[in-house]
């Protein structure tokens, strides 16, 4: 049995496709066949990301109406045979997605596969809905800002309250922060809630934070996720939260002013 | 699981009938004017607007016909639904009134078993009033978990909370209000109008208090009450925060 994962956050534009690919690369790197979906019907971009996206034929909306079998519409990773993208459709409605659909090919999914990430759309419409509706874990995706706060606040009251395991009576789905686009030098500067304001309004077990870095927007340019960008910062951090996730115990990083030996000099504290 | 169930075919009963008891809001009207009745419901509705939205609620006129004060039911009705309520009893009511909420389709509550009709005889024991005794009999509603932003929490009696109750959040409790977390939701007491009703917080940073209708909105929380642990209370129409 697969464990699904879903990468929400309420508000657009956080990092939850980022996050993602990367967290779908990293946990097929360490061994596990990893299965990662596009929810956001209409504005696939998850493809871009994992640069794929000329090898698309079949989505997951041509699964669900059953034109196209899960083999034909799984697309292999080329940087990791483990790892298989399902595309969203771009030109279908939102309304092609099903619960009972959805609910099918999860099923499927899992007798394969050990992990599958629902990349959620933003919003709490139907796409986010089912998107975090099967799933047994929740990487809330959130920036260090009061409005991306406020919205992952009512994603996890959905979450205990709209999903399989809530309506079933089963253990509720496990949550996580993940706390990206973090940047110590905006935080002091009073410009960013800090990971403490966060994590006093959220209360919730902290997974990771990633940090504001410029190899996110090089690693989808060149259509590789940035986990692989292993000297990179925002790499490593996502490597220690699929580390994390796996039971590792890793300490937090990227949480203080990176300042280098000068900075510390002269600094103060 | 035996396979040979599958073979006879089941038809399984389109229905089935259930008891089940609800908590609905009671209207207690206490004038017959119109205006009146319509500007202070719909202060109400103002105070907890996602509350209220649909609510059904029960209209009790038991008050009125005490004091033989006639009241238009139909115009009432009219009333509370066009505030976005949705009446589904009416209680205390005579034989006419009775009647016209039949005719709107609304069907008739009882507060006794006998009380309903005018000429309905005297309970033989004394009984205290309705409504202290339906305080003192709904229990206390214990909730474990973290009360997050969009949602909304209703008790019929006490509500107690051991998590935080975040911001965009309404918590309301016919009896009293404790929160051992941090309060930055909309938190109200007494919401049936129950004055001896408080709110206590490990820590208060409310949207908004409220006991028995009587409400403070955030900006109006002094600042060195807030962040620490504190009680609600009413004395004499005014809410008093105290330091515990
Ligand atoms: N850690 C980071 N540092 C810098 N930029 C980032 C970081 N994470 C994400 N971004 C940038 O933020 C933008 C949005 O990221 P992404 O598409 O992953 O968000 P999303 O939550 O999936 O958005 P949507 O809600 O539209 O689906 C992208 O341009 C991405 O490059
Ligand atoms: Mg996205």
């Amino acid at each position: 049995m697969a464990r699904i994962i879903v990468v929400t956050s309420g508000k657009g534009g956080v990092g939850k496709t980022t996050t993602s690919a990367a967290i779908a690369m990293g946990l097929a790197k360490k061994g596990h066949k990893t299965a990662v979906i596009d929810f956001d019907v209409g504005l696939r971009n998850l493809d871009l990301i994992m640069g794929c996206e000329r090898r698309v034929v079949y989505d997951f909306i041509n699964v669900i109406n059953g034109e196209a079998s899960l083999n034909q519409a799984l697309i292999k990773d080329k940087n990791c045979n483990l790892l298989y993208i399902l595309a969203a459709s771009q030109t279908r409605d939102k309304d092609a997605l099903s619960q009972e659909g959805v609910g099918k090919v999860l099923d499927d999914l899992s007798k394969d596969f050990k992990y599958i990430i629902c990349d959620s759309p933003a919003g709490i419409e139907r796409g986010a809905h089912l998107a975090m509706y099967f799933a047994d874990d929740a990487f809330v995706v959130t920036n260090p800002e009061v409005s991306s706060v406020r919205d992952s606040d009512r994603m996890l009251g959905i979450l205990s309250s709209k999903s399989r395991r809530a309506e079933q009576n089963k253990e509720p789905i496990k949550e996580y922060l993940l706390l990206t686009r973090y940047s110590p030098e905006r935080v002091k500067l009073g410009e960013m809630l800090s990971v403490d304001d966060v994590q006093e309004i959220l209360s919730l077990h902290l997974l990771g934070v990633i940090p504001e870095s410029k190899s996110v927007l090089n690693a989808s340019n060149s259509g590789i996720p940035v986990i692989l960008d292993e000297k990179s910062d925002a790499g490593q951090a996502y490597a220690d939260i699929v580390a994390r996730y796996l039971g590792e115990n890793k300490p937090h990083r990227f949480i203080d002013d990176k300042k280098g030996f000068f900075g510390k000099l002269f600094g103060g504290k | 699981m035996s396979k040979d169930a599958q073979k006879t075919p089941y038809n399984p009963p389109a229905l089935e009938f259930k008891s089940s008891t609800f908590s609905v809001p009671v209207l207690v009207i206490a004038s017959n004017d119109l205006i009146i009745i319509e500007q202070q419901l719909q202060a109400k509705v103002l105070l907890a607007p996602e509350f209220f939205k649909n609510s059904p609620l029960v209209l009790d006129v038991q008050e009125l016909n005490k004091q033989s004060v006639d009241v238009d039911i139909v115009a009432v009705i009219e009333v509370i639904r066009k505030l976005g309520l949705l009446p589904i009893g009416i209680r205390g009511g005579n034989a006419q009134q009775n009647e016209q909420a039949i005719t709107l389709g609304i069907p008739l509550h009882s507060i006794h078993t006998s009380s309903t009709t005018i000429d309905a005889k005297k309970p033989k024991t004394p009984t205290p009033e309705p409504e202290t005794k339906d305080l003192l009999q709904t229990g206390t509603t214990v909730i474990t978990h973290p009360i997050r932003s969009g949602q909304r929490v209703y008790a019929a009696g006490d509500l107690v909370i051991i998590a935080q109750v975040s911001a965009g959040t309404e918590i309301l409790a016919e009896g009293n209000i404790h929160v051992y977390g941090t309060l930055r939701g909309r938190a109200l007491a007494g919401v049936q109008g129950n004055t001896e009703a408080r709110i206590f917080c490990s820590d208060l940073q409310a949207e908004l208090i409220s006991i028995a209708g009587n409400y403070k909105i955030s900006e109006d929380l002094n600042q060195n009450i807030r962040n620490t642990p504190v009680q609600i209370y009413l004395d004499k129409q005014t809410l008093v925060i105290k330091e515990i």
